[in-house]
Formats: structure tokens, sequence, C-alpha cells
């Protein structure tokens, strides 16, 4: 009789309720697993929408543990819950309007200035990045800085649930990036890119398509050939 | 000399020609300020309770930079940023207990071993140099005018952590003599301007730069200098909302002490950023021959 291939089963205890799961799963497909279906906190699977934000911490650990669902294996003993959404006030603004005088950030986001630099939001993010830093850079005018520090956020928004000052450092981030591009470094590829667009480039391409009916555009689509696409790159 | 400098907030934004002018004069009198890597703000006001640990963590995290850095000294301009960083270092330096209990909640940074020392750069000029190899320095001609420093509080106070003697302060003065330039005796100038009082009572404040500025001004002042960005804001910027109440007040010029020195060591078009202050500094320069017409224009 052949060997029963046998998995391994480990303790997750999801929002204080203990289930056993199969060892070497995500945090999500376990979730799924112990019968948890997603309506909200889950999205792209793939790690970059932000939306399956999760806590956990492990046993005998004192320590608050911060991953992205998706992308992260249950361990045994795990205690865990997700926060697929924290409100955070974003501020309106109209980025063609901000002024590169003073400091734009601290005009939408005053309480950047309350940072103590504790550091908290750095423990926090799934990404590991340094998001004190990038506070901090902001606070001091350094767009730049703030804009590449903040980079990989995918806005999940967990930063802002731990700030003891009460920032909301993924938006502040998001204006940092919007300010960035507008006033520190401008793109020569997006110039030439508008010039093109403008001058007509794509008119053709995008009358025909307009002229086509549902079922061609569908089978347009469905026919798509992307390795030639790349290899035309 | 090379010192890691920390520059603080301001200074990066409206205060910008602070740090510029001082960086410049510092190097014209052989001190290298190297800024230091990733610092953060230094807390912004020393807090006086003596269990809130979590404002202490900003200026002693800075304190850790310095030492990774492989530095046992650093220097600051901004008096606001000094007056903060000094006493919190002074109370962990005092209290290992709360030192470990901020190593501690830092636990991702080295331990701050409470070796660092935190001086201003007027204690760098006054103790490293000497204001007479300063005052040889000298190219630019001031030609009598009369200046009158202004200290605030936080350079001077409390005693443990000022620069100078709390009631008599003589840095500035010596440093403006050495500068070639006339010192105003002025009692007020170790009065408060208001501090943050800037941001809800715009009316105390424009009460503190009447007082202040006009006794400077009456005394034969035509420019008052100072180390702080708050009280330049205070006492320069202010000073518009001060004639909107007091119709008979009229103000001077208000200047960071390293615009004057960045002067007097031959500088001052590229560096002294005059067009950020509000009392626009220039037509006082021009008159005096300090600076010439069109000069100015390359200011920025």
């Amino acid at each position: 009789m052949p060997d029963k291939v046998k998995t391994k089963m480990i303790r997750v205890h999801i929002m204080g309720k203990e289930h056993l799961v199969p060892e070497g799963l995500t945090i999500m497909k376990a979730m799924e697993y112990a019968g948890y279906r997603f309506i909200r906190g889950a999205g792209c699977r793939a790690g970059f929408c932000g939306a399956c934000g999760t806590v956990y911490r492990l046993k005998g650990d004192y320590k608050l543990y911060f991953e992205l669902a998706c992308q992260s294996a249950a361990i045994d003993g795990m205690s865990l819950t997700q926060l697929p959404f924290v409100p955070a006030n974003k501020a309106t603004y109209t980025v063609r309007l901000i002024k590169e005088t003073g400091n734009p950030i601290l005009k939408f986001y005053p309480e950047v200035a309350r940072c103590v630099s504790c550091n908290t939001c750095t423990k926090a993010c799934p990404q590991q990045l340094e998001v004190m830093d990038y506070i901090q850079a902001a606070l001091k005018n350094d767009i730049e800085k703030a804009a590449k520090l903040s980079f990989d956020c995918i806005q999940c928004g967990l930063c802002a649930i731990r700030c003891p000052a009460e920032i909301a450092q993924y938006h502040v981030g998001q204006l940092a990036r919007r300010v960035y591009g507008k006033f520190v470094k401008k793109s020569n590829q997006l110039n030439k890119r508008l010039n093109e667009t403008n001058k007509g480039k794509f008119n053709s391409e995008l009358d025909e398509l307009m002229k086509m009916d549902k079922a061609a555009i569908k089978q347009k689509y469905t026919e798509r050939d992307l390795e030639s696409l790349a290899k035309k790159k | 000399m090379k010192i890691p400098y920390y520059p603080g907030c301001t200074l990066k934004a409206q205060g910008l020609g602070f740090e510029t002018s001082a960086i410049a004069s510092a190097k014209a009198v052989d001190i290298e300020m190297m800024e230091l890597q990733r610092w953060n703000c230094c807390g912004t006001v020393f807090s006086l309770a003596s269990d809130d640990l979590m404002h202490y963590i900003a200026p002693i995290r800075n304190f850790i930079r310095v030492q990774e850095a492989g530095y046992d000294k650093v220097v600051t301009l901004c008096s606001m940023c000094y007056n903060t960083m000094k006493r919190a270092n002074l109370l962990v330096k005092n209290d290992s207990e709360k030192l470990k209990t901020l190593n501690d909640f830092m636990y991702r940074e080295e331990d701050y071993k409470g070796n660092v020392e935190i001086v201003h750069l007027l204690e760098l000029l006054r103790d490293e140099i000497g204001f007479e190899t300063i005052s040889k320095k000298v190219i630019r001609k001031f030609n009598e005018l009369k200046v009158a420093p202004y200290y605030g509080c936080m350079l001077t106070r409390p005693k443990e952590v000022g620069i100078d003697d709390w009631e008599e302060p003589q840095i500035m003065e010596n440093l403006i003599t050495a500068l070639g330039a006339e010192v105003v005796d002025d009692p007020m100038r170790g009065e408060c301007c208001g501090a943050y009082h800037t941001v809800n009572s715009k009316d105390l404040v424009a009460e503190r730069t009447r007082m202040i500025v006009t006794s400077a001004k009456n005394r034969g002042a035509d420019i008052i200098v100072l180390s702080c960005p708050l009280c330049e804001f205070n006492l320069g910027t202010r000073q518009k909302d001060t004639i909107e109440i007091y119709s008979d007040f009229s103000g001077i010029p208000v200047l960071y002490f390293t615009q004057l020195m960045a002067l007097a060591l031959g500088m001052g078009k590229e560096v002294c950023r005059f067009d950020l202050h509000y009392v626009d500094p220039r037509p006082l320069l021009i008159e005096k021959g300090i600076i010439e017409e069109g000069e100015e224009k390359n200011a920025r």
C-alpha cells in the first residue's frame, strides 16, 4: 500500500477562533480554508493592491507583526485579524494648483509636524518601507526623498492605524510623489508622449477601434498577442 | 575642523538663508559642517512632563545618528533645536533608567550611550575658532551699522543648557564687534518673542514684536540679529500684523547672525537669501554702502 502524503496541520487563531489549516498556505488561503469568504480584504492576490493588510502576534512573543495576507505564509500558533480598510482623511487638492513655495505637504497635512519620530509606522509597513524617514523628509521639505522612499507604498494604511501622532502616512507619501512629479522631476518621456498624442499619432488606431462592433472587439482582445508586443519594445 | 551638522526642519524651508549663510561663513573660518544623515525633527519643544518619554525619542534618535557616524559632537543653528536636543540629552545623561527605556523602545537602533555633545554654532565660533581669528578674516566694512542682538529664550535658558550667562550674555555682542559692526545694548534681547502663540494669538505676538523691535530701534539699531527661525518669523514677518494694530509702529530688518557674518566675510548675495525676509534688508544695506545696488539681484 503506497504511503499517503500526510499534510501537516497548523493551528491559527483567526479573530480569536482556533482553526486547523494545512501548513504552507498563505494567510489568505488559510482563512479561506477555514471557511471565510472574502468580500472585502482581498483584491489582486499578488501583493500590489494593498487590500489585505493583516495584523498578527505569535505565541510567546509580545511583538505585533504586519503582513499582506496574500503574500505571507500562515504560521503555527499565530493570532491574526485583517484590517481591510483604514479610516483616514485624504486632503482634497488640485495638483496643477499646488504652489512650489513653502512646504506644500504641510499645507495639506499639517499633522505631519506632530511626528515624534517613534518609528512605529516603519515597524507596521508590510512593504518594509522606511515610513518614518519619508514622513520626516516631507516635514523638512525634501520632496524628492519623501517621494522616493515612499515609492513602493501600496496604500494599505497599516502605518496610519499605528501612528501615535495620528498621521495618515500613506496619503502624505502619495502627495509627495505627485508634487515630485510636478515640480522636482519633470519627465522628458511624458512630454515626448504628450507631443506625439497631440500630433495625432494614435488617432488612426483609435478610430479603427471605434468603428468595430462588440464582437469584433472581443475577438481582437482574445487574439491579442502579448509576446510579440513585448518583443516590439 | 569637521563636524556633523543638525539643520532642523525650518532651515530647509523658510529659514533657508540661515543655513546657507551659516555653512558658507563657517567654511570661511575653517569649520566644515557636514549634514547629518537621516536626521529627524528635534522634537520641537522640550517636554516638561518627566514621564513623557515619547517626546524624547526624536532628539535621542538624532544623537544615535551622530554616534553611528562616529562622532561625539554635533553642531546646530536653530535656537529651538539646540535647546530641545540639549535638554533631552542632559536628561538621559543624568537618568540611566530613562535612557534604557528609550533604548529598549528603539530596539531597531543601536543603543545611545549618552556620549554625544550638542553645541550651537556661536559656541564653536567662540570656543574653537575665537572671535579674534574671525575678526582678522573680515573683508567687508559695515560703515557703522548698528546691530541689536536678540537672544530670546532658548539660547540662554535654562541656565544648565545656556550658551552664555542667562542674565548678561555677551556671545553675540562679541561676535558683532569682531565682525566690525556696532553693538546696540538692548534690555529686550532676552524677552520672549511670543513663540507658538503666533499660531492662535497673532495679537499677543504683535504686542511682543512692537515692544522688542521698538526698543531696539529707539536705541539706534539699524537691524536686529538672532538665531531662531521662530523668533525671526515673530519679530520679522509679524511686523506686518503689528503695523495693522499699532499704526505708529515702524519696523527694522531682522536677520540671522550668520547673514551678518557672511556679509562681513565678503559673501552675501549668493548665500544670504534676503528675499525670504518680510522686511527686506537690502535697501538699508545699499544705503549704508554695505552691498552695491544691483548686487542684490543675484541674491537668488
